[in-house]
């Protein structure tokens, strides 16, 4: 017997709790990627070489900029702001392309509502796989930042659990939008969407170089919310207005989870 | 065969009409991603840069040293978004190659016209890209600027051939993650777009050197600045040239194996 197919059995013979299955998801998940571990594997590698192309190679035009009053190196600058955008591009991937797919075409979340899963099981399970595997990629590129010697306080342990927050709100707010899109042609405005906020939350240089209202509008948008706040464990300058930025992701999140099950219960279920 | 007339020609109308179809979705990837880019890297960035032709290649400012570099890198990854998953599709699972083939059409025409088409594309959207960033003061000369349009088209045949060479071969489309990961995102990242490759150190800039991508920059930039080397422009015309036609002979290999199975 399979993996699966073992598990399946055992949920059938007992009701499954919250956290069963998820765990069941998320092992589906895993079978699914084991024969495609090297796609899972590279996908680590683009933050790292944006990091060292931008940080390192272009680094050495730039003269650094000041970060709490400290001036702090190009790539210290840009390495936190690549890690949250690495966060926010994985769970996107998962929760908008990835399970579009699984919607629309493969059928997957039907199948799984003919077993005891309920929607809200395959929302929470989905998201959870795709923390996973963000996880696992700002933990290996946080290891690179240390090596390189861009983290210099010791906040940055809280780093891992600041880019599960910002996959977890991403993850679920893409996921709310992926169930109201038609054709894979709406994709274009994931990209339109994310490409800005890539390339205009701090990440490549600091919200001085907008003009006073408009570092206002970038100030309210969520990818910068996670840059700050990974740039304020990374460089140590931790203060009470840290907390703003997590107190907004986390709305982001629950108001995303409570779109995408109340969606998925009338696309699956009505 | 080798002797008649090439029927590419013949399959204008069948790629127009793909292009009505599809035109609306490659905006966004052809033409507002390379300027969002330009804005973020060369105008904003920029700003904290010295501009100093001396370290910049010949550029006066950032934003005419990473202009080149975006106008090549958009060429480049226009032909890899056309020449991958379209091409996986024509062979397994819209199999439209078979039916093309079926016809007096061979191997050879479905290749020129599928390559037409896509030199177009970036004759398209490189023109309008160079429309667009002209009024920043970017280029040195009027020519110059023409010069590295017509440019595009070269790059673009470079990249073209190769590609489809290796979308025939592979038999799977998960090949195209790493294709995508381990080839094209280094190149667009490393490949003298963004920074002078010296930057790099000794070793790696002479591996960044052998990239197509570097010649394609380097010979855009040249042009754009107008600091044209005319020996070293040449190597760059032979290199691409060369890549150009070691991909087309590939192509028609690979592909007349795969639809002759």
């Amino acid at each position: 017997m399979s993996p699966l197919t073992a598990a399946a059995a055992t949920a059938q013979t007992r009701r499954l709790g919250a956290l069963g299955a998820v765990g069941l998801l998320v092992q589906r998940n895993y079978v699914v990627y084991r024969s495609a571990w090297w796609i899972f594997l590279s996908g680590f590698l683009e933050p790292v070489f944006y990091l060292f192309s931008i940080g390192v190679g272009v680094g050495q035009l730039v003269q650094g900029f000041e970060v709490d009053g400290r001036t702090i190196g190009y790539a210290a600058f840009v390495a936190p702001g690549m890690l949250a955008a690495a966060a926010m591009n994985g769970s996107l991937l998962d929760s908008t392309f990835n399970f579009f797919f699984k919607l629309k075409y493969a059928k997957t979340f039907e199948q799984m509502l003919a077993t005891p899963l309920t929607t809200r099981d395959i929302a929470r399970g989905e998201l959870a796989w795709s923390l996973l595997r963000g996880g696992t990629y700002s933990l290996a590129f946080l290891l690179i930042m240390v090596a390189m010697g861009l983290v210099a306080s010791w906040w940055a342990v809280l780093v891992l659990p600041a880019a599960l927050l910002i996959g977890v709100a991403f993850g679920a707010v893409g996921m709310a939008l992926t169930t109201y899109m038609r054709s894979w042609q709406d994709f274009e405005y994931v990209t339109l969407a994310t490409l800005p906020l890539f390339l205009f939350s701090a990440t490549f240089f600091p919200l001085e170089a907008f003009p006073t209202w408009l570092g206002w509008v970038v100030e309210a948008t969520p990818l910068y919310r996670g840059v700050v706040l990974v740039r304020e464990l990374t460089t140590g300058a931790v203060t009470a207005d840290s907390v703003v930025s997590v107190v907004y992701l986390v709305v982001l999140s629950v108001a995303g989870m409570l779109v995408v099950s109340r969606r998925l219960d009338r696309l699956l279920l009505g | 065969m080798a002797a008649t007339r090439s029927l590419a020609p013949r399959m204008t109308d069948y790629w127009w009409t793909v292009y009505k179809r599809t035109w609306k979705g490659s905006v966004v990837s052809s033409f507002v991603t390379p300027l969002l880019y330009v804005l973020a890297m060369g105008v904003l960035l920029g700003g904290f840069i010295q501009g100093d032709p001396d370290r910049l290649e010949g550029a006066s400012t950032y934003l005419a040293f990473v202009v080149p570099g975006m106008l090549a890198a958009q060429s480049m990854q226009l032909v890899f978004g056309e020449l991958t998953y379209p091409v996986m599709s024509g062979v397994k699972w819209h199999r439209t190659y078979f039916a093309m083939v079926a016809t007096p059409l061979s191997v050879r025409d479905v290749v020129q016209s599928q390559v037409g088409f896509v030199v177009f594309r970036v004759a398209l959207s490189s023109a309008v890209f160079c429309l667009v960033v002209a009024p920043f003061g970017v280029f040195a000369t009027w020519w110059g600027a023409v010069v590295a349009w017509l440019v595009q088209l070269l790059v673009a045949l470079a990249f073209a051939t190769p590609v489809f060479a290796l979308s025939s071969y592979l038999k799977d489309e998960s090949g195209f993650s790493l294709v995508f990961r381990l080839g094209m995102i280094p190149m667009f990242l490393f490949s003298g777009a963004f920074f002078p490759v010296d930057n790099l150190g000794p070793t790696l800039a002479a591996l960044a050197r052998l990239t197509p991508l570097w010649h394609a920059v380097d010979l855009t930039r040249m042009l754009t600045v107008d600091r044209l080397d005319p020996l070293l422009a040449l190597l760059h015309v032979g290199y691409l040239a060369a890549l150009t036609a070691l991909g087309y002979v590939l192509v028609l290999r690979f592909l007349g194996r795969r639809l002759a199975s």
